[in-house]
C-alpha cells in the first residue's frame, strides 16, 4: 500500500506540472499584446515600465522560469493584468472560499439523497417509487444544470418569491444555487448506488444470512448497506470535478462571487495572468481529490491494494 | 387424470439425411444484435426521436418560412403564435427555424467529436495493445495523464487560444484530450481479445496477423465502440452548449442548442419560451442517445446472443 500511494502521489505531481507547463505556454502562444486594453495609447516609455513590471520584456522560457519559481517556493502566482496590484493567489483564495461553500453543501447534499433515493428504487425494485427515482435520475442526467437552475430561479424566486434571485451572503442565497449544483451527483448516486444495491441483494451471502434469521432491518443496514456503499467512493472523484464545471454557469446565473464566475470573467477579459492561476488552483484541486479517491479506494477494496502490489 | 393420445406413442424415425440440416435460419452478428435492438421498445422510440430531430435540423429552417439570421424590427420577443411557431427572439428573429439551424450546429458537433474521438482512440489503443511491452506502456502513461487534466478546463483554454468561433476550431478543443477514453477501451478490450484460444488457434493455423487483426479484434472491438459513441455524442453536445453557455462557443448570427439556452438564460423571467424549445432539444437528444447507447450495450453483447 505505501509503495502504491508513493507511486500515486509522483504521478499526481508530475501531472499537476504538465498541466501548469501546457497552461503557462498555452496562454503565451495567443497572438496579440496582453497589455492591449491599457498600453494601447500610452507613451512608449510608460509601455516599456509596464512590459518590466510583468516580466513580458524577457523570453516565455525566462518568464516560465520566474513564474515556477515563484509558484514553488512562495504559492505566489503573480498578478492580475487586467486589474493592477490585484495579487492572483490571493483573489484564488478568497473566492474559492464561496464555491467551497456551495460546492461542499452541493456534494454533501448529493451524496446524502442520491445514496437514499438508490436504496429505496433497489428495494423497490420496478415498483412505483423505482421508476420515480429512476426518472428524477434521468433528468438530472439529461437536463443541463444551467436549465435547472433558471427553472428553480423563476419557480422559487418569481412565482413564489420566497428565496432572493440573485447575490451572496446569507444561508437563503445559497440554498438554490446548493439544489441546481447538487442535481446532477443526486442522479449519478442514486443510479450507481441502486445498482450496486441490486448486485449486493443476489449474493449468496445475503441468503445466508436470510436463512439465519437475520431481521430485515439489520440485514438491510448490516449487509446490504455495508457492502454496497463502498464503491460509490470511486465516482467521489469525477463528482468534485463536475461540481467545478457546474459552478462556473450556476455561479453565473444565481451572481455568486465565486471562482467559477471570476474564472469566466477573467476568460472573457482575457486576463492571462490570472487564468494561468485559477487553471493550476482547478487542477491542484482536482488532481487531489482523485489522488484521495484512489487511496480510499485501494483502503476500503483489497483486490485493487493486492494488485497493484504485486507489479 | 388426462388420456395420453395414441398418436403421442409413435416412433420418432431418425433421418440419416436430417442430420446436417438447420433448424433455425443462420442470421449474423449484426442481423441478431439488430433484432434483439428492435424488441427494445425504448431503444427505438429514442431512435425515432432521434430521427426526427435530424430530420427536422435538415428541413425545418427551410419549412418554417423565415431565415435564421433574418432580423424582423415588428416583431420582437413574441410568444409561440401560428406566425411563429417556437416565437421569436430579441431581434425578432424566427426561433423556430433557429431551433433546427442550432440542433445542426450541436448534432454536427456531437457525431463528428464522436466519431473523431472513436477513430483516434481506436488507432492509439488498438497500437498500444498491439506492440505491448515498452510501448504499451509509455503510450499509456501518457494518456493516464491527459486523462488526469479535467477535461473542460482543458477544452477552455484550447478554445481560448484558438479564439474557437468557428466549428473547426471548436471541435479541435473538444476532441483535443476527448480521445483518452475510447484509446483505454480500446487498448483493455484488444488485450483481453488477444489472449483468448481462438486467435491462438488462428495464429498456429497459419492465418496472417492482418487478418487476424481484420476478421477478429476490429470486429469484436466494433461493438464496444459503437456503445461508446452512442454514449460520447450528448457528452460533446452537453459541453459545446456549455462553451457556448459560457460565450467560447459559436458565434451570432450562427448558433447552437448552447448558445441559444445561453441567450434565452438572461431573459428567463420574462420570456420562457425562449429556453424552454433549445432546452427541450438539448434534454430530448441527450436522453435518446444515452437509451439508443443502452439499447445498443444489450443488444451488441455477444454473450447475450440467443
Amino acid at each position: 500500500m505505501g509503495r502504491y500511494i508513493v507511486k500515486r502521489i509522483i504521478y499526481m505531481l508530475l501531472t499537476l506540472f504538465i498541466i501548469t507547463t501546457i497552461t503557462f505556454f498555452l496562454m503565451h502562444s495567443i497572438p496579440g499584446d496582453p497589455l492591449a486594453h491599457m498600453a494601447k495609447n500610452l507613451p512608449e516609455q510608460v509601455k516599456a515600465n509596464y512590459y518590466k513590471k510583468y516580466g513580458l520584456d524577457q523570453p516565455v522560457i525566462v518568464q516560465y522560469g520566474k513564474f515556477l519559481k515563484n509558484v514553488f517556493t512562495e504559492g505566489n502566482l503573480g498578478e492580475s493584468l487586467r486589474y493592477p496590484g490585484r495579487s492572483v493567489t490571493e483573489t484564488v483564495l478568497n473566492n474559492s472560499k464561496v464555491s467551497g461553500r456551495v460546492g461542499v453543501q452541493a456534494i454533501s447534499l448529493g451524496i446524502v439523497i442520491g445514496i437514499t433515493l438508490g436504496i429505496i428504487a433497489a428495494l423497490f425494485r420496478n415498483k412505483w417509487p423505482d421508476y420515480l427515482v429512476m426518472f428524477i435520475a434521468i433528468l438530472g442526467v439529461t437536463v443541463p444544470s444551467f436549465i435547472i437552475a433558471s427553472l428553480l430561479q423563476y419557480t422559487f424566486t418569481v412565482k413564489f418569491q420566497l428565496l432572493p434571485t440573485t447575490g451572496w451572503g446569507d444561508m437563503k442565497h445559497t440554498i438554490l444555487p446548493t439544489i441546481a449544483l447538487a442535481f446532477s451527483p443526486i442522479a449519478t448516486y442514486a443510479r450507481y448506488m441502486r445498482s450496486n444495491v441490486l448486485e449486493v441483494i443476489n449474493q449468496d451471502y445475503i441468503l445466508t444470512a436470510q436463512a439465519k434469521g437475520v431481521g430485515t432491518f439489520s440485514l438491510i443496514t448490516k449487509h446490504i448497506l455495508r457492502n454496497a456503499i463502498l464503491p460509490v467512493i470511486t465516482i467521489l472523484g469525477p463528482q468534485i470535478a463536475g461540481i467545478f464545471t457546474g459552478s462556473f454557469v450556476i455561479e453565473r446565473i444565481f451572481g455568486i462571487p465565486g471562482l467559477g464566475s471570476y474564472y469566466i470573467t477573467s476568460i472573457n477579459d482575457r486576463d492571462y495572468t490570472m487564468i494561468i492561476g485559477t487553471t493550476v488552483f482547478y487542477a491542484a484541486i482536482f488532481v487531489v481529490a482523485q489522488l484521495v479517491t484512489d487511496i480510499l479506494y485501494g483502503i476500503v477494496d483489497p483486490r485493487i491494494r493486492v494488485s497493484n502490489d504485486n507489479e | 387424470m388426462e388420456a395420453i393420445p395414441k398418436d403421442k406413442f409413435r416412433r420418432v424415425e431418425i433421418d440419416s439425411k436430417e442430420a446436417e440440416k438447420m433448424a433455425r435460419p443462420q442470421i449474423s452478428y449484426w442481423q441478431d444484435a439488430w433484432r434483439r435492438l428492435k424488441t427494445n421498445k425504448v431503444a427505438i422510440l429514442s431512435l425515432i426521436i432521434l430521427s426526427l430531430i435530424i430530420i427536422m435540423s435538415i428541413i425545418g429552417p427551410i419549412i418554417s418560412g423565415y431565415e435564421y439570421e433574418e432580423v424582423d424590427p415588428k416583431s420582437l420577443n413574441q410568444p409561440p403564435s401560428s406566425e411563429h411557431w417556437f416565437g421569436t427572439d430579441e431581434l425578432g428573429r424566427d426561433l423556430f427555424s433557429r431551433v433546427w439551424q442550432a440542433g445542426r450546429v450541436s448534432i454536427i458537433i456531437g457525431i463528428t467529436g464522436a466519431l473523431i474521438s472513436a477513430i483516434v482512440g481506436t488507432i492509439y489503443g488498438g497500437i498500444a495493445a498491439y506492440f505491448g511491452g515498452k510501448v504499451d506502456n509509455i503510450m499509456m502513461r501518457i494518456v493516464e495523464i491527459l486523462y488526469s487534466i479535467p477535461y473542460l478546463l482543458v477544452v477552455i483554454l484550447v478554445s481560448i487560444v484558438t479564439d474557437s468561433k468557428s466549428l473547426g476550431s471548436m471541435l479541435i478543443a473538444l476532441t483535443l484530450t476527448g480521445w483518452c477514453g475510447t484509446a483505454r477501451m480500446v487498448r483493455g478490450q484488444m488485450l483481453q481479445i488477444k489472449s483468448q484460444e481462438y486467435i491462438m488457434a488462428a495464429e498456429t493455423l497459419g492465418v496472417k496477423p492482418s487478418k487476424i487483426i481484420i476478421r477478429h479484434l476490429i470486429p469484436n472491438v466494433l461493438n464496444v465502440l459503437i456503445v461508446s459513441i452512442s454514449f460520447s455524442i450528448p457528452n460533446y453536445i452537453f459541453s459545446e452548449s456549455f462553451l457556448s453557455f459560457i460565450g467560447l462557443g459559436i458565434q451570432p448570427p450562427n448558433t447552437s442548442w448552447g448558445a441559444l439556452a445561453s441567450a434565452a438564460q438572461q431573459k428567463f423571467i420574462f420570456y420562457p419560451y425562449q429556453l424552454f424549445f433549445p432546452g427541450l432539444m438539448i434534454a430530448l437528444t441527450m436522453l435518446s442517445f444515452t437509451l439508443l447507447g443502452d439499447g445498443l450495450r444489450d443488444a451488441l453483447d455477444p454473450r447475450l446472443r440467443e
